[in-house]
């Protein structure tokens, strides 16, 4: 393996790892509020072929990006509301939300199959820091969305562990009696962050369609909004971990095609096969170390909050 | 447990009225019917028509109906393996993968011993659709019975794999030699054909999952092992308690829901398409857990809603000609998913005006 | 200004029962208020009124001389009126401080967890109240928790404090200290409410009592009008007579004995560490202690719901170490767990299901299904023979109050006829007739030769139903066991809380 291989391989696995971070720190707020939402795939569907049709007809990718986000947190509302407000199951729910986010975008995406994006996300280039050995190529010859994560990911950090409204979120999630007891409204908390995780999800959307394949595909977002779900496990609803497990999870994809190209024998289904074999190889062992040390989920996930229920 | 909205007050019952059990079905149906017809107007498309024309693909005519008993075959197959582990809080979403090792087994059979008589290929490849459907879903149902992994990722996961594994063998090793390059194995020989009703293309597929149906409803309502399944999905540590094996039920249950799916994809190579082909099934596998929640798990109830969801995709196809895209069925169900879930909380709530008194209370 | 708040003719309805039926209740400034009455007469429901957990459905609530009308619990702290629910109310990952300023919208948007820590330090000290800010929840004993849950209202600068059953899971020398405290806090112009059950408790701090029966407020009596035997006469609606129900010791052969039994709890540490017991037939074995000291960990051992690691457990001489939960059930175990509807019985099935739940093996009919035609009129025996109120034989038993659950549990479990009853909190929370009910079961039980284990943290109901009585502490059992003749409270007290001084949570 050369050096620039490397470096290519690294760089790559930043960019796959991207929509997988995006879609992760969405699922994070959600599930800390105490909300688990399957709908990921569906939100990032919708996020990315309303997101491309924006940029296609305006020629603005950030008209498309705002576009997405603001899907994706419609999406999310819906389960809001489902889960939140009527306290329905939130596992039915989320595959509702994933069953009818993957109809919707193929329907209205329909036209729209096989177009290329001309005003697609580019990497730009960003003075001294572009320029580093090794760090330049890998982190910061990327485009902006990938440089928003990097920064998105110490803001929620912060959010969660060092602020107020984290400290809300928090107790919401682990035990809504106790924050509601302490004035916290564990409603209008769910919501925020469930709509809010739905945003990042259409975003996750939008960076697939808009900048790593600018193109629109039924079903283009292949399973990683069921990644994203399971990275959340593995890393233990932290953002940071989050960005490390996104990486490696980049990594193994970049990995499968970078093999490709060099005409390894290996067939090419195979190594299609390796993030989903990954996923699951990690969340067996991530059980079975949490079987052990019981670090667990927020202790209200999935269970819907009713004050008067005894 | 009182709560006012908008004037109104919602209290919560014990038990839900009869009546109100069957009319919310119907009238979700209605809904989700409605959200979509408002999207095609909005979409530039005539909704009256849409729904005409899917109306007559289905029931105008003997062809649409056999086609729809044909898609249902497999829905109901696969939703009777997935209800079952539904029952026991076993969110088995793996039906798709299960069932293309399902028939990826079947197909194994039927090239190898290409030729064989009918009475020798029907059963080995039942045999091997059940034990890859099962043997597949016991890939996550062993970590979830140690270490309680997730099995709702995990067996989505490998519905990816399972697929780009019949992609392997389809555009690989299996590929028909004289099918001008097409990914497609070579058309099995007629022992390994199900047989049919008439003419039309309903197999003897139906008849395994109308038999099943009732099996499966006398196995959980009436045999010491269907209440086991029953106590330990309504609460494990009860199961415990009273001295049942969770660990064994929680793999042999995910066996024989995966053997199942497994059994829908082999009934789909051997009696509809007669070889192995990428994206043979249209997404049987996910369309058959709403069949098995709308069913609301019971194997009876499981028939018609799969009979039902058939209709629907028959119907997608019906307006697919007209630039229609057929995933808008999936937004249909998905809507239809959603109201169902929010018409549960009529069942527990009831809705009336306040009596006077109470106004003035609330005024105080 | 006479009374810092004053509840008027308050009426709240739940589906099948009046809780409140125009209750009229005030608070001074300044005083220890005890709210007297037994489970279910509804003193819970009035108070988290007041908190603005729920809502009445009629009557009024004048707090400070205006009428006030919460929506919820945050407007009654707004307002200063606090509650200490029995079951508290505390995020177990959190910290002290962390917990504390939890909902509080004058503190920075950035935290800065030092500076809050000695301010909630000076606070507590000023009212005696030791707790360490920085400590996490989890890692609290059950006493120092409720102090947290304390200093919480009073961080909210809350003028009506209202403690739902504070002395249930503390020691008799805890609920010294507890009383002591609050007396403080009335001495510093504070209204103080106490939930209880407990006559003593009334007598040791009440300046005032209102007594609740049924739902209604049946007497309102102040320090010095009221004499202990009056107000379990109001309590409970008739005179009441201390009888002692206990007769005749059977002590037969050896039932259940325990050699050095070690078990982890879920977390993986030791549960029980060396405990060793014998109980004989006829007898009952009284286990006290505060819940997490091993309780649940001892109950799960003896029927086989846990593996031993150490040690040896006998059931009438026979080695039954680690034999599982169904060989167990076979050979004459019965257990009534703590967690009634979510262990003890099947949620969503029904009574026929929930009865056969332990003996459906047996259950075969024709072709090898179960026989449902036996098992419905087995059932409908047993509900009328345990006087267990159905809303049907085919509705889900979760509907069931907790009265009714509890005697549908102990209608399956006893007409196994066991050898062993493994009896967790068998009356906690259950109204005075259901408690009776489960407590004249029991003895009809012991009568007949049954050995049973009674576990449970209300002393009490240990001292009323045990011939002997052990205390479990730190997964320990604390010295031998005392002969209920002999034994007294402060003994036990003593004993629960073990070598370290104070008696440990979870």
């Amino acid at each position: 393996m050369t050096y620039d291989f490397l470096i290519a391989l690294l760089a790559t696995a930043v960019t796959a790892g991207t929509p997988l971070l995006f879609a992760a720190l969405g699922e994070i707020l959600a599930e800390r509020s105490g909300v688990l939402n399957l709908g990921v795939e569906g939100m990032m569907l919708v996020g990315a072929i309303s997101g491309f049709m924006v940029a296609f007809a305006t020629g603005n990718p950030w008209a498309g990006v705002v576009t997405a986000v603001a899907a994706g947190g419609a999406m999310a509302s819906i389960h809001a509301f489902l889960s939140v407000t009527l306290r329905a199951n939130q596992v039915v729910s989320g595959l509702a939300l994933t069953l009818f986010g993957t109809g919707l975008s193929g329907y209205i995406g329909k036209v729209m199959v096989g177009n290329p994006l001309p005003a697609a996300f580019k990497p730009v280039h960003l003075p001294v820091l572009s320029d580093l050995p090794l760090l330049g190529p890998v982190l910061f010859r990327q485009d902006a969305l990938v440089l928003l994560s990097y920064l998105l990911v110490p803001l929620l950090w912060l959010l969660i562990y060092r602020t107020r409204a984290g400290l809300n979120l928090r107790a919401v999630g682990e035990n809504p009696a106790a924050a509601d007891s302490m004035g916290v409204n564990v409603f209008a908390t769910r919501y925020l962050y469930v709509i809010a995780g739905g945003m990042l999800a259409g975003l996750a959307g939008a960076y697939i369609s808009l900048a790593y394949v600018p193109t629109w595909m039924e079903g283009m977002t292949a399973g990683r909004g069921w990644i994203a779900v399971a990275l959340v496990i593995f890393a233990t609803w932290n953002p940071i971990y989050a960005l490390v497990g996104s990486y490696i999870f980049g990594g193994i994809e970049a990995l499968g095609f970078r093999l490709q190209v060099l005409d390894i024998a290996v067939s090419p289904y195979f190594l299609k096969m390796l993030p989903y074999l990954a996923t699951v190889f990690v969340l067996v062992l991530v059980s079975k170390r949490n079987a052990l040390t019981r670090i667990g989920a927020p202790g209200a996930l999935g269970l819907p909050y009713d004050r008067e229920e005894r | 447990m009182t709560r006012t909205y908008f004037g109104f007050i919602v209290e919560k019952k014990l038990m839900p009225s009869p009546w109100m059990v069957a009319l919310v079905p119907a009238a979700s149906l209605l809904l989700a019917l409605l959200t979509g017809a408002v999207f095609f107007y909005l979409t530039g498309r005539d909704p009256v028509e849409l729904y005409s024309r899917m109306w007559q693909g289905v029931f105008g005519s003997h062809y649409g109906l056999s086609e729809t008993v044909v898609k249902a075959i497999p829905l109901a197959l696969a939703g009777l393996g997935l209800a079952l582990a539904f029952r026991m809080q076993l969110w088995n979403i793996g039906g798709e993968g299960q069932l293309y090792m399902g028939a990826w087994g079947a197909t194994w059979v039927a090239l190898t011993f290409a030729g064989q008589p009918a009475w020798l290929l029907l059963p080995g490849m039942c045999l091997a659709g059940l034990a890859c459907g099962g043997l597949w879903a016991l890939v996550p149902a062993v970590p979830r019975a140690l270490w309680k992994t997730n099995e709702i990722i995990t067996t989505l996961m490998l519905n990816y794999v399972a697929i780009l594994w019949v992609d392997y063998f389809v555009y690989g090793p299996w590929r028909d030699p004289q099918g001008f390059n097409f990914p497609l194995t070579a058309q099995f020989t007629e022992g390994a054909w199900l047989p049919t009703l008439g003419d039309s293309r309903i197999h003897a597929g139906l008849l395994a999952a109308v038999l099943l149906a009732v099996a499966f409803y006398y196995l959980i309502y009436r045999t010491r092992w269907g209440f086991e399944i029953r106590v330990i999905g309504e609460s494990e540590s009860t199961a415990r308690y009273a001295g049942i094996n969770v660990r064994q039920n929680i793999l042999l249950v995910l066996f024989i829901s995966g053997a199942i799916c497994g059994l829908a994809g082999m009934v789909e190579v051997s009696g509809i398409v007669h070889r192995l082909q990428p994206g043979f099934s249209p997404g049987y596998g996910y369309t058959a857990i709403i069949v098995a929640w709308l069913a609301k798990l019971n194997p009876l109830a499981i028939l018609p809603v799969a009979f039902f969801l058939g209709a629907l995709q028959v119907g997608g196809y019906a307006v697919q000609t007209s630039g229609i895209p057929s995933t808008m069925v999936n937004m249909l169900t998905g809507a239809l998913l959603f109201f169902v879930l929010g018409g549960e909380i009529l069942l527990k709530y009831r809705i009336r005006r306040p009596e006077r008194q109470e106004q003035g209370v609330e005024a105080a | 200004m006479e009374y810092l708040v004053e509840m008027k003719g308050i009426t709240k309805r739940f589906p099948r029962v009046f809780a409140n039926d125009r209750v009229d209740f005030n608070v001074r400034p300044g005083e220890i208020h005890a709210l007297l009455g037994e489970n279910g007469s509804g003193k819970s429901t009035l108070m988290s009124i007041l908190a603005g957990l729920y809502r009445p459905d009629d009557g009024q609530i004048i707090y400070k001389g205006r009428p006030v009308s919460f929506r919820s619990p945050r407007d009654a702290i707004r307002a200063g009126i606090g509650m200490v629910h029995q079951h508290f109310k505390l995020v177990e990952t959190f910290t002290v401080a962390e917990n504390i300023i939890l909902g509080d919208r004058n503190i920075s948007f950035v935290l800065r967890p030092a500076a809050k820590e000695r301010e909630l330090t000076e606070l507590s000290a000023r009212f005696g109240l030791a707790i360490n800010p920085g400590a996490y929840v989890w890692q609290l004993s059950v006493g120092e928790r409720q102090r947290v849950e304390i200093v919480k209202m009073l961080y909210r600068g809350c003028q009506l404090l209202i403690l739902d059953e504070p002395t249930a899971v503390l020691t008799p020398q805890e609920s010294a200290e507890l009383f002591a405290n609050l007396r403080r806090m009335a001495d510093d112009g504070r209204g103080v409410v106490m939930i209880t059950h407990k006559l003593s408790e009334v007598m040791a701090v009440a300046d005032r009592v209102t007594v609740l029966r049924g739902g209604r407020a049946v007497a309102a009596m102040t320090r010095g009008s009221f004499s202990e035997r009056e107000l379990a006469t109001a309590m409970v609606g008739r005179e009441v007579t201390q009888e002692s129900r206990r007769q005749g010791s059977a002590e037969g052969r050896t039932v259940l004995e325990m050699r050095d039994v070690y078990a982890l709890n879920d977390v993986g540490r030791w549960g029980l560490e060396g405990v060793s017991l014998a109980i004989r037939s006829g007898e009952i074995l009284g286990v006290a202690g505060v819940a997490g000291n091993g309780q649940r960990e001892l109950a799960e051992v003896i029927t086989g719901l846990r593996p031993v690691q150490r040690g040896r457990i006998f059931l009438e001489g026979q080695d039954v170490t680690n034999l599982g939960p169904q060989a167990l059930i076979d050979r004459g175990i019965s257990h009534i767990p703590e967690d009634r509807l979510g262990t003890g019985l099947a949620p969503g099935m029904n009574a026929i299901d929930n009865i056969l739940l332990k003996d459906y093996r047996k259950a075969k009919g024709r072709a090898g299904l179960i026989d449902y035609k036996a098992a419905r009129s087995r059932t409908q025996k047993l509900v009328q023979a345990f006087d267990v109120r159905l809303a049907g034989l085919r509705a889900p038993v979760k509907l069931l109050s907790g009265g009714n659950l509890q005697k549908l549990l102990l209608a399956r479990e006893l007409s196994a006829e066991p050898r062993l009853i493994v009896a967790a909190y068998p009356a906690r929370g259950l109204d005075i007739a259901a408690a009776e009910a489960v407590s004249r079961f029991l003895l009809q039980e012991r009568r007949r030769g049954t050995a049973i284990l009674l576990i449970s943290e209300d002393l009490d109901e240990i001292f009323a139903l045990s011939d002997r009585i052990i205390v479990l502490s730190g997964g320990r059992v604390m010295g031998e066991p005392l002969r209920t003749e002999t034994a007294t409270r402060e003994q036990v007290g003593l004993l629960m809380m073990g070598a370290g001084g104070e008696a440990k949570a979870v």
